[in-house]
């Protein structure tokens, strides 16, 4: 697919923009400052509901603005659609497909795969967990639209439960009996929900993972080969007692079926009761979990070094795209947008010559870059300078 | 927002209480009232007044009433066998708009939240235990909204309800996840009601 047409309203800098598109690879040029990343930034947000530079939705909306408007028309198998998504501040956002509204906002993930690589990627490795939690979320909602109403779900009740904890352990401190009557309520509602989480990310990383191993190796030179495993909470707080004899063996294929890991966050629930309630959180399921990255059997987050860090955070990203291109399940022509937001200046020269070769012959590229000369000239295609909220086609 | 003085800033102050009402509104509504004509505002004001001195809630059901029970609750023709049970009065209002239920109704006044400090005793789940009592509701249709707590409550309830031996059903998917019962539409709820599936506990 390709974004044919893009049209911002009060979205950043931007009062208002528009800028139509090619398939094929297209740069973006401008100082830094001068909007060339929020106009890749809102195709990112169409995408997924979330931007890779903010984690408040407030920061879009311009200044002095209540609402921003971004519209794109997007081009899948032959047959375009104008996605539009209205975001007030403050407010839950609004949708229209081909100018008709949508019941929910949600309905419109889905419509547009993008896969961003940007320079906070390089958390992906050296960060938190959280970063590569909201990496795998992501990638699901791209993969299964649905999900985005699971985990919006399982984040209200965990918190649902954490407030319970909290106050049950205040109450216990106190003296009192503590009101637990809920609790079995909300545990099977974090399990549910926490379970389909759960499946649908080990799965995405055991589909990630030879495309991971093949991306890493051909963008480094390959010294060492590049692992990931998903780690879960469930075997964390599982006491050695409890692991059958070649467990780890199943262990990743067992987190794919829900059901079971359902009876598992159940199970475990229980036994952490009295800890969980001690210390006001929930301890076990997918928001304590982490995707675990290795080069040559050592933890990339501690052991890899500047370049090798960034070759694992390109692989990531090149095999979401790659998983997306792949997925036969999706409707029509899966193949997402590719974003390359100002990465190339992160980059040495012989990894930008190896992601170039890599991307260049995606249906869309779409890259933004402080000076042209970055821009590996593989990649050469349409051009536009970004200079004070103009967009110029340079010819 | 500029500053007013006295009553006006009152009156935006007043207004801006209101639920959906922001302070740009407040002072709309404001300024609309001080240009309206008296008679308009004097009814405004009188029909304010009247509802909080004659509306109260039905010992029943807790639906909104100016009886002591409500116009459902007195009905002959409505099944006293069936309950359906809301959180709020306003649901009640969405629900008889699709003409699809003839039961009764029973009025939780909210849904467990334990962010916002609502537990099972602050809901009337002891007066709808009580009715239940006499063995005359038969079924109970659970239409808490559908979304995080609503879905709880309805849990919570299905439950607590399990071991009486009535038929228990939650109003079928279809329904709008993660929203407000009231905002969904007629047929799109009337569909809910006829497409009821019983609860798994
Ligand atoms: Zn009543």
């Amino acid at each position: 697919m390709y974004v044919s047409d893009l049209a911002l309203t009060d979205f950043r800098s931007y009062a208002q923009v528009v800028v139509a598109f090619e398939p094929g690879i297209t740069a973006l040029v401008g100082p830094n400052g001068q909007g060339k990343t929020n106009l890749v930034e809102s195709l990112g947000y169409l995408a997924t509901f979330t931007s890779h530079r903010v984690a408040s939705d407030a920061a879009l909306v311009r200044r002095g603005s209540s609402r921003a408007v971004i519209q794109a028309k997007v081009v899948r198998s032959g047959r375009p659609a104008t996605l539009e998504l209205e975001l007030v501040a403050g407010k839950a956002n609004r949708a229209r497909i081909n100018r008709s509204a949508l019941p929910r906002a949600r309905d419109l993930l889905g419509r547009l795969r993008t896969v961003v690589f940007a320079p906070e990627d390089l958390a992906l490795v050296k960060g938190d967990p959280d970063g590569r939690r909201r990496f795998l979320d992501e990638l699901l909602v791209l993969l299964s639209p649905k999900l985005a109403g699971v985990r919006s779900d399982y984040e209200r009740v965990i918190k649902q439960r954490n407030a319970l904890l909290k106050s049950a352990g205040t109450s216990r401190r106190a003296g009192s009996g503590p009101d637990l009557r809920t609790l079995d309520v909300w545990d099977e509602k974090a399990a549910t929900a926490g379970a389909q989480l759960i499946a649908a990310r080990v799965t995405a990383v055991r589909g990630l993972r030879p495309h991971v191993e093949s991306a890493y190796e051909r963008v480094s030179s390959a010294q060492s080969a590049a692992e990931l495993g998903y780690r879960s909470s469930l075997e964390q707080t599982m006491s050695d007692g409890d692991r059958a004899p070649g467990a780890a063996v199943t262990a990743e294929e067992s987190l794919t079926n829900a059901h079971l890991v359902q009876a598992r966050l159940l199970d475990a629930m229980s036994r952490l009761r009295p800890k969980e309630i001690e210390r006001g959180v929930s301890l076990v399921g997918p928001h304590r979990d982490d995707l675990e990255l290795q080069l040559g059997g050592l933890p990339a987050r501690g052991y890899a070094s500047h370049g090798e860090s960034w070759s694992l955070a390109l692989a990531l990203r090149l095999a979401s795209y790659e998983l997306l291109r792949a997925d036969t399940d999706f409707e029509s022509d899966g193949e997402p947008v590719l974003i390359l937001d100002d990465v190339f200046a992160e980059l040495d020269n012989r990894r930008r010559a190896r992601l170039a070769d890599l991307v260049a012959d995606a249906e869309q590229v779409l890259i933004t870059s402080a000076v042209a000369e970055d821009v590996p000239e593989g990649l050469a295609g349409a051009r536009y300078d970004v200079m004070d909220g103009a967009v110029t086609r340079v010819r | 927002m500029a500053a007013y003085e006295g009553i006006i800033a009152d009156l935006i102050e007043e207004l801006g209480r209101l639920p959906g009402v922001g302070p740009k509104s407040a002072q709309r509504i404001a300024f609309h009232i001080l240009a309206a004509d008296p008679a308009e505002v004097q009814r405004l004001a009188a029909v304010l007044t009247e509802v909080k001195s004659k509306v109260r809630f039905c010992e029943i059901c807790g639906n909104v009433s100016e009886d002591v029970q409500c116009r459902i609750c007195r009905d002959p023709r409505r099944d006293p066998s069936i309950l359906c049970v809301v959180e709020e009065a306003k649901d009640v209002v969405a629900i008889e708009r699709t003409r699809e239920f003839r039961g009764r109704y029973h009025v939780l006044g909210g849904a467990i939240n334990p962010i916002d400090g609502v537990g099972p005793d602050d809901l009337r789940i002891r007066e709808l235990m009580t009715r239940l009592a006499d063995g005359a509701v038969q079924e109970i249709i659970i239409a808490t909204d559908p979304n995080v707590e609503g879905e709880a409550t309805a849990t919570y309830l299905a439950r607590m309800l399990r071991p009486m031996g009535l038929t228990i059903s939650r109003l079928a998917s279809g329904l709008p996840v993660g929203g407000d019962l009231e905002y969904a539409d007629e047929i799109t709820l009337g569909r809910a009601f006829e497409g009821r599936r019983s609860i798994d506990v």
